[in-house]
């Protein structure tokens, strides 16, 4: 191969399709629910019908006792608490005691068939002492509520109070200070797999295999082992292909204990599939989020302080909560320069189902309401909304005021690119009445540096294993959901190695195969795994060099690699293909394993405060958007045109990918701005199918222009950052400032539905025909 | 307490599969997506939602493309089911799949298979479509990954790679 071969190849790499689209155009793939499972009986759940209440009786007598009908479990069959983090462990997956929410598992059946289980849930005789139930953040924070955990006074999970910098001095020091209430609708995943999960205990080795959904196979290993009291060596966790995450499979969902508790009663196998009405159950998803946000500016745009207040809406039990409502806070800075930051966060227990993780974990509405009253402060001080971001951007290197690490930074070429690719200075303030532009910014963590569960190992483990036949096998734990993150390692593998992409074969996500991950979520698979196939395809290649010195009888420091050729220094005369050096490395010890790692250094995790990990990231993501609308004053439609998205990854290591998760997280955006909201009727999920819960179809999706920047972060594998949810808290408040731009009406709660924005169009023509108008735009 | 399970009416569905009759012992209120999947063993064609909302399970019935979860097995009988593992002939991918496989019109890759099935039928009545001509074809197929970007770019690849 020449050079002019092995740049188009380098080239080329930068947009390599997925390793595994084949078998997902074909059908070929394998998704939990396509796994053999004609022998499994089949698991159902019954579900509280009620809100909150004490259990008086749960009686299945009468289920068990029906033909086909082979275990019937309750919340007394599993004692053991679970949960993802390991300081709030507060829930079962069977409820004892107390039902917290409509819809909580209550019991389970595993039934030769569907029918048949479905039949024994309709016998099982539930009796319950109904007590209050609040299903909005004040109603549970009343001084009167009762409590839905014993030991939270107030429903209050977790308060949040930081403060950085001098906040007097700085709204002291402010020509404008402006304060808005924003809120954002509770939104969900809906991931378009519904969850599954096969489970298959062996109860003469005692083995349990768990085939499920997750992103973290590793925390579902376990909790399985916690809630079954088994030992984890008894336990294999494999993840089938996965039909989307988005958070709503980090967390461990109470339908996969179910399901192993079901295979270990019957001693066999047990399939459970979730209708799509039980996902919406299962939530886990963005909470209702209520934000204060107060920012005082100087005349030229330069923020002088931020005061900020956040109420989540959790849902009935901890989950992420915590960390949710850290993040909320924390993701206040890292963007821009913000001398003085007060922070008070409020996660609130209500009785619904409790929300989770979900992409840009706790970050999303936070931004949305951070970057609207930016945007309308840019308006007050006429001021470009461009120039009030370049008046704040950050200096990397640095540190923020909550000890967050910056060592790349490109937000000021991503606002080029999008201001320059939508002829923002042209256009803005020039489009016909009903049209208008709106811009906003956004940033994501690369992975947690700090992980949940601390035991000191790396952040992340790779192994390779070359044998005879020339081929590498990448063993990963790291969860490919669909983002690509098996294709990213296979790349990282083949260009450290300069071998040929078809030579590397990645096997991920089956515990008895492959090392320990700690999954898919907060994009930390490239950061992290990356950076451990890296070290593993460095180890792996000085083994080869040296091998092929061995063979040339030449010293290691004298071999040459080009592509899969080595040799000594230019002489082509002693060179050695790839299978001679393989079958040269191969004598007196065989096949090889290495095993590459890493660890995010100890000044990438965090401040020392109460809570200072959370946030903590060895790099942000960063990006700039520009959306363009058209607003129909006679329905109240809104329609995106198009959108100009702007993303710092670092370094795409496969611009294919880093665009597909770009415009899939910038959608995403554009989902819960415009549509997506979870609607409950006395905790009856009014929502929960996908015609109610309104994600947006092809017909109502713009296009998405995107431009990739690269800042290539000191740290980063190949210099690459997160691409995956940076870019979604950019959307909603880009739209709402497009609207505004196009109607001349600001909007405080998201999502901006028809219904909502013709509300408020009905409002101004009334105010206009009362002549009370002053102003719409205040 | 035993109770007798209700017996199911049973009918034999003569269908032809991508292309192969078969003939099945069918309940009348089987659905045509549990038949390809639990008895054709044909698990390309998928479940998403509770009926008749994200599209995933499309297929092609005598060509036209419909929601396999909403639809009758017995209601196929004497006609022609397509599915995803239809479309690939000897190995060789079909048009559309290479050029969701290339362009990344496939993410986590569920609703690929009606996806692909819906932009089939399209591409069969209309050779050459306009972006809104494969927007309004593909309205009913849900797709939570992408943003559908690369998947009108991929049905436009396909379509110009003519067969």
């Amino acid at each position: 191969m020449n050079a002019k071969d092995d740049i188009a190849q380098a080239l080329d790499r930068r947009r390599v399709p997925l390793i595994d689209g084949i078998d997902k155009v074909t059908g070929r793939a394998r998704y939990t629910a396509d796994l053999d499972h004609a022998d499994a009986l089949i698991g159902r759940i019954y579900r509280s019908p009620v809100s909150h209440g004490e259990i008086l009786k749960v009686d299945v007598s009468k289920a068990r006792a029906v033909e086909g009908v082979v275990a019937v479990l309750t919340g007394d069959d599993c004692p053991h608490t679970y949960g993802v983090l390991p300081v709030a462990m507060n829930e079962y997956p069977m409820a004892r005691e107390r039902v917290r929410y409509r819809g909580e598992p209550v019991a389970a059946v595993a039934a030769i068939d569907a029918a048949t289980a479905q039949r024994a849930l309709e016998l099982i005789d539930f009796e319950v002492r109904e007590l209050p139930a609040y299903y909005t953040s004040a109603e549970a924070r009343a001084l009167d509520a009762t409590l839905l955990h014993d030991n939270k006074p107030s429903n209050i999970e977790r308060e949040v109070h930081h403060t950085f910098g001098d906040l007097t001095k700085g709204f002291s020091e402010a020509d404008l200070i402006r304060e808005e209430v924003i809120t954002c609708a509770e939104v969900n995943h809906a991931q378009i797999e519904p969850h599954a999960a096969l489970a298959e205990f062996d109860p003469v080795s005692g083995r349990l295999t768990m085939q499920s959904v997750s992103q973290v196979g590793y925390y579902l290993h376990l909790m399985l082992a916690r809630c079954l009291a088994m030992d984890e060596a008894r336990i294999r966790v494999i993840k089938p292909f996965v039909g989307g995450g988005f958070g709503a499979r980090v967390e461990v969902l109470n339908f996969e204990i179910i399901t192993a508790l079901l295979a270990r009663a019957v001693g066999g196998k047990v399939f459970m599939e979730l209708t799509r009405e039980e996902n919406f159950l299962t939530h886990r998803a963005r909470p209702q989020t209520d934000i204060r946000l107060k920012l005082g500016m100087k005349r030229d745009g330069r923020i002088t302080a931020c005061e900020c207040e956040v109420i989540q809406r959790g849902g009935a039990y901890a989950g992420y909560g915590i960390v949710t409502i850290l993040y909320a806070g924390a993701l206040l800075q890292g963007i821009y320069q913000i001398p003085a930051i007060k922070y008070d966060g409020y996660r609130v227990y209500a009785n619904l189902p409790p929300c989770g993780a979900m992409r840009g974990h706790g970050s999303v509405d936070t931004r949305h309401a951070f970057e609207c009253v930016l945007n309308r402060m840019a308006r007050d001080l006429k001021l470009d909304p461009f120039a009030v971001r370049r008046a704040n951007l950050l200096r990397a290197p640095t540190r923020t005021m909550n000890d967050l690490m910056v060592n790349s930074y490109a937000l000021a070429e991503c606002l080029n690119k999008v201001e320059r690719a939508s002829k923002w200075k042209e256009r803005h303030g020039k489009l016909p009445s009903g049209k208008g532009l709106g811009m906003a910014c956004s940033h994501y963590v690369s992975g947690a540096a700090k992980p949940i569960h601390w035991t000191g190992e790396p952040h992340a483990v790779v192994h390779l294993k070359l044998d005879f036949d020339g081929s590498i096998t990448a063993l990963t734990g790291a969860a490919d959901i669909g983002q690509g993150s098996s294709t990213m390692v296979a790349i990282s593998v083949a260009e450290t190695l300069g071998v040929s992409l078809d030579r590397i074969r990645v096997v991920a996500g089956d515990s008895a195969l492959t090392p320990k991950d700690n999954g898919a979520y907060s994009s930390r698979i490239t950061f992290m795994v990356g950076n451990a196939a890296i070290d593993a395809g460095r180890k792996l290649k000085s083994m080869l060099i040296a091998a092929a010195a061995r063979k040339l009888d030449a010293r290691p420091e004298d071999i040459e690699c080009n592509g899969e050729t080595f040799r000594v220094g230019s002489n082509a005369q002693s060179s050695l293909s790839f299978t001679e050096v393989v079958a040269a490395a191969l004598v007196d010890v065989g096949a090889h394993t290495v095993k590459g790692t890493f660890t995010c250094p100890p000044e990438a995790q965090g401040g020392k405060h109460k809570g200072g990990a959370v946030g903590s990231t060895m790099g942000f993501s960063y990006a700039a958007q520009v959306v363009e609308v058209s607003v129909d004053e006679d329905t109240g439609l809104i329609k995106v045109d198009k959108v100009w998205a702007a993303l710092d990854c670092g370094h795409a290591i496969n611009a294919l990918a880093v665009e597909g998760q770009i415009e899939g997280s910038v959608w995403m955006g554009m989902g819960q701005a415009m549509s997506e909201e979870t609607n409950y009727i006395n905790g009856l999920p009014a929502h929960a199918s996908l015609l109610e819960y309104r994600i947006p179809t092809i017909s109502e999706s713009p296009p998405i222009e995107v431009h990739i920047v690269e800042s290539h972060d000191p740290l980063g594998p190949f210099g690459a950052k997160e691409a995956s949810e940076g870019a979604l808290a950019g959307f909603p408040p880009a739209l709402v400032n497009a609207v505004a731009n196009a109607i001349g009406i600001d909007f405080n709660a998201l999502p901006m539905k028809p219904d909502r924005v013709m509300a408020a169009l009905v409002e101004r023509r009334r105010a206009q025909r009362r002549g009370s108008l002053k102003k719409a735009v205040s | 307490m035993t109770t007798d399970r209700p017996r199911l009416k049973k009918q034999i569905l003569r269908v032809k599969v991508n292309g192969r009759w078969r003939e099945d012992a069918v309940a009348e209120n089987q659905l045509l997506v549990e038949y390809l999947r639990d008895v054709a063993r044909l698990t390309g064609t998928k479940t998403g939602c509770d009926g008749g909302e994200c599209g995933a399970c499309t297929i092609l019935l005598d060509g036209e493309p419909v929601p396999s979860c909403i639809t009758l097995a017995a209601r196929c009988e004497g006609r022609s089911v397509e599915t995803i593992e239809g479309l690939a002939e000897q190995g060789r991918l079909h048009r559309l799949q290479n050029a969701f496989h290339e362009k990344l019109g496939t993410q986590c890759g569920f609703c690929t298979p009606g996806m692909i099935m819906s932009a089939e039928a399209l591409l069969r009545r209309n050779p050459d479509p306009s972006d809104d001509e494969i927007r309004d074809a593909l309205s009913g197929n849900l797709c939570r990954c992408t943003g559908y970007v690369k998947i009108i770019e991929s049905v436009h690849a396909a379509a110009e790679t003519r067969t």
